[in-house]
């Protein structure tokens, strides 16, 4: 476990020397603040417009109007950040030659694959967490239709977490293949996409293989989350597609040596 | 101390390391010498369990490179080719990351530091980023990254490339004051260097290992021709066989195209042919232009023991 605390304590002072960490974090902050901002102005409208007609006022939901589509667009905006956090997770490794002094010390290589992994998603949550004002400016506000809910939030934003580590878990995965990050980038965000739209080629199928694309879609199996449910099948779905890309990424490192 | 049988390396079609064998005792630097491509870094990395060899074993420390892998990178200090840096780092920060790595205690983590900062001359660089560093420190904090775990074994591949000759110096002393303690293994291109830190040289080339004794032995051994080159204006017929019959004459090699006509005499040597040879050609009437007598070099030798391999081969 020590071996893991000082790769992941030295992979997390790499990003936060170079610019990396920043770089993502601002455009991160940028792009949900603005799509933050469309959600509660879209929520302020329907107010409006319910204003008149205490049934419809009824029907809102500051948890359901607000954050579902809200995070909704945090894991849109991560799909395009992930790949771009690991890339250069062995990759650069592999560029300055440091793999040999990593493959020559005391560490086994489940060590490092995990001590790299959990650096990045300190990495990731952090940046995650800064978007936590988000329903704490919610929470302050007085609504007529009932306040804002905690509890589905926080299952919300676990979900975040878990589909986060999947993205990131491929992107580790990614860049262990190359030397290139581009390369890495390239295959990780080709991979996160796929998982994504295999939900639309699910829609064009019928039978089985309907049954069984749509299970393997990584955004679908987030929707209970947002809806503030913790199903076990979305859990046990994210840690073992998690695995397996530690797993390859374990098996690709190793198996890399022979051919060095 | 470290035992290597028969070890062998094949990518695809080519074979790197080709069924060598030696021994390396306690306290010994052993020098790897070959040129580019011989085979010096692969052996390196199957001894230090980087790269794990298609046939063949060896034991570091009485620990078996496949079976107990985990304990030599215990005893084991490597730097590779290039050295192994975190650029964005600083040197302090690297080789504190490195000893932790390593697995040097935490009470012994300062000493340990302050000991390869001493060692390898780092004081002025050491809260500098690597990244900024010249080559000579890079190399040296490569090195001391090799040390920071004060390892029974070392391993150095190339440790003095681009170095200055006066940093080249510096790490000589410093391999040479390891030894004794520690086995150090180094490859090197360079002949000198061998000559200079090591006890025991091997030579290898295409992955083969074509001589292995101590530097004097080697050179001893492979003195035994002495050339001879001659310059001619223009070669009579029969030059060549009339210098060829000379006693003592080994073997005689020529070349008569373009301007300049060289006749190449080797001799064995204890004799001296010079004087022999420059009657021959007056007599012959060819116009001698030049002659030329040449002690073996280094270089020399290197070049012999490797060509050596080709003509057996071919």
């Amino acid at each position: 476990m020590g071996n893991v605390i000082n790769i992941t304590k030295k992979e997390l002072k790499s990003y936060f020397i170079s610019p990396i960490a920043y770089v993502i974090a601002t455009v991160f902050l940028i792009i949900t603040g603005y799509m933050y901002w469309k959600n509660v102005m879209a929520f302020n409208a329907a107010c409006f417009r319910a204003a008149s007609l205490p049934e419809a006022l009824k029907r809102l939901n500051v948890n359901r109007d607000i954050f579902i589509s809200n995070f909704r667009s945090i894991i849109v905006t991560i799909m395009y950040m992930m790949p771009i956090i690991t890339m250069r997770i062995f990759s650069e490794e592999k560029k300055n030659k440091t793999m040999e002094l990593l493959m020559t010390s005391p560490v086994t290589v489940p060590e490092v694959v995990f001590g790299k992994f959990l650096a990045s998603f300190i990495l990731y949550a952090g940046i995650i967490g800064t978007t936590l004002y988000m329903p704490l400016f919610i929470s302050t506000v007085q609504f007529t239709m009932g306040d804002l809910y905690w509890t589905p939030i926080l299952v919300g934003y676990l979900g975040v977490l878990m589909l986060g580590s999947v993205f990131l878990a491929i992107g580790i995965f990614a860049s262990s293949l190359t030397e290139n990050q581009i390369v890495a980038a390239v295959i990780s965000f080709g991979f996160i996409l796929m998982f994504t739209l295999i939900d639309a080629a699910a829609a064009q199928v019928q039978g089985l293989l309907r049954v069984i694309l749509s299970k393997l879609s990584l955004v679908a199996h987030s929707r209970s989350f947002f809806n503030g449910v913790i199903d076990s099948r979305d859990v046990i779905y994210y840690l073992s597609f998690m695995a397996l890309a530690l797993f390859l990424t374990f098996r690709v490192v190793e198996s890399k040596r022979w051919t060095q | 101390m470290i035992e290597v049988k028969g070890l062998t390396k094949i990518f695809g079609d080519i074979t790197a390391v080709n069924d060598i064998s030696f021994k390396v005792k306690k306290g010994e630097v052993l020098g790897f010498l070959g040129p580019n491509g011989a085979g010096k870094t692969t052996t390196m990395r199957m001894l230090t369990c980087f790269s794990p060899a298609t046939s063949g074993t060896a034991t570091i420390g009485g620990y078996d490179i496949f079976d107990d892998f985990f304990e030599i990178k215990k005893i084991l200090g490597y730097l590779p080719e290039s050295p192994p840096l975190y650029l964005e780092l600083t040197a302090r920060e690297y080789l504190d990351y490195v000893s932790k790595l390593k697995g040097v205690a935490k009470s012994r983590r300062k000493s340990a530091l302050d000991m390869v900062i001493d060692r390898c001359g780092l004081e002025k660089v050491i809260d500098r980023v690597l990244g900024n560093l010249s080559k000579g420190y890079r190399q040296r904090v490569g090195l001391a990254q090799a040390l920071i775990n004060d390892p029974e074994v070392i391993i150095l591949d190339e440790p003095t490339s681009g170095l200055d000759p006066k940093q080249i110096i510096e790490i000589r002393e410093l391999i040479k004051s390891l030894a004794g303690e520690r086995t150090v293994i180094l490859s090197t291109h360079i002949l000198p260097e061998v000559t200079h830190v090591c006890q025991k040289i091997i030579v290898i080339n295409e992955g083969n290992i074509i001589a292995e004794d101590t530097y004097e032995q080697l050179s001893a051994r492979l003195k035994e021709a002495n050339n001879t080159t001659l310059i001619v204006r223009e070669p009579t017929v029969d030059l060549l066989d009339k210098i060829s019959s000379v006693s003592g004459a080994l073997s005689v090699t020529h070349d008569f195209d373009g301007n300049v006509k060289t006749i190449r005499v080797e001799s064995a040597t204890d004799i001296d042919l010079r004087e022999e040879l420059a009657k021959l050609v007056v007599a012959s009437g060819s116009g001698l232009l030049e002659l030329k007598h040449e002690a073996m070099s280094l270089e020399d030798v290197f070049l012999k023991l490797i060509t050596k391999e080709d003509r057996t081969e071919n």
